[in-house]
């Protein structure tokens, strides 16, 4: 399955990149083990996750041409 | 209702009252705003200027989200937001956010809600610049309203 994964604000400079498109065998993950095969690393705690721009958690499952975003607390307003 | 996010100055008694003019003419008895400026201190740091990320697409679906809440828990006739992303200078406006009520206390109240919950989702990030360099905030002071009970008050 092919997901696009979107990095914001500190999280963008964190990875170097502000967008990447990942092809991963078979045709769901959750968004905790999506994280950890393309950073290597456990997601920081204070991290914002959002799935097709709707906000979720670490256990939500991730499929074929989903947009997941990585992101810090927001700080507009 | 509308969200408009824009990366130019805006004047926001004119863009209320640019949205107003579209509005139907005495029904509403009240317009509350709130606009929110850049200061030019923070967190005990001098701060020269200010650069506002934002998720496209994400960003304006979450305003209009808190919006259309707002309107479901008070009696309101309309809202407009107006957020400003990218470079922004102090003492410019960063956020616009007006209510048009029959009455006064539905109008106050869908306003408090909407800047409230708008700073608690709405996806935009700050990064100021100051004489230690760029940092992006941490965090937003809290309404002391949210702090203490969870909610604006008439939707505790």
């Amino acid at each position: 399955m092919s997901v696009k994964i979107r990095y914001f604000a500190s999280m963008r400079d964190r990875m170097g990149k502000a967008e990447d498109t990942v092809v991963l065998e078979g045709g769901s993950m959750t968004v905790a083990n999506l994280w950890k095969k393309i950073s290597g690393q456990s997601l920081p705690s204070n991290t914002l996750i959002a799935v097709n721009m709707e906000y979720t958690d670490g256990s939500a499952v991730v499929k074929n041409g989903d947009e997941v975003a990585f992101f810090p607390p927001v700080t507009g307003g | 209702m509308k969200v408009d996010i824009q990366d130019v100055p805006f004047d926001p008694c004119a863009a209320t009252r640019d949205y107003e003019s579209a509005l139907p003419k005495g029904k509403h008895g009240g317009i509350v705003t709130f606009v929110g400026t850049m200061r030019d201190f923070n967190d005990g740091h001098d701060v020269s200027s200010m650069f506002l990320d934002h998720y496209p697409g994400m960003t304006e679906r979450h305003i209009l989200g808190v919006m259309e809440e707002a309107a479901r828990l008070s009696n309101i006739m309309d809202a407009y937001v107006v957020h400003r992303v990218g470079d922004i200078k102090p003492s410019e406006p960063i956020v616009l956010v007006a209510v048009w009520a029959a009455h006064r206390a539905d109008a106050f109240d869908a306003c408090r809600y909407i800047i409230n919950y708008l700073k608690e989702r709405a996806p935009f990030w700050k990064r100021e610049t100051t004489p230690q360099g760029k940092r992006w905030v941490e965090h937003n002071t809290a309404d002391p309203a949210v702090e203490a009970i969870g909610r604006p008050t008439r939707f505790a």
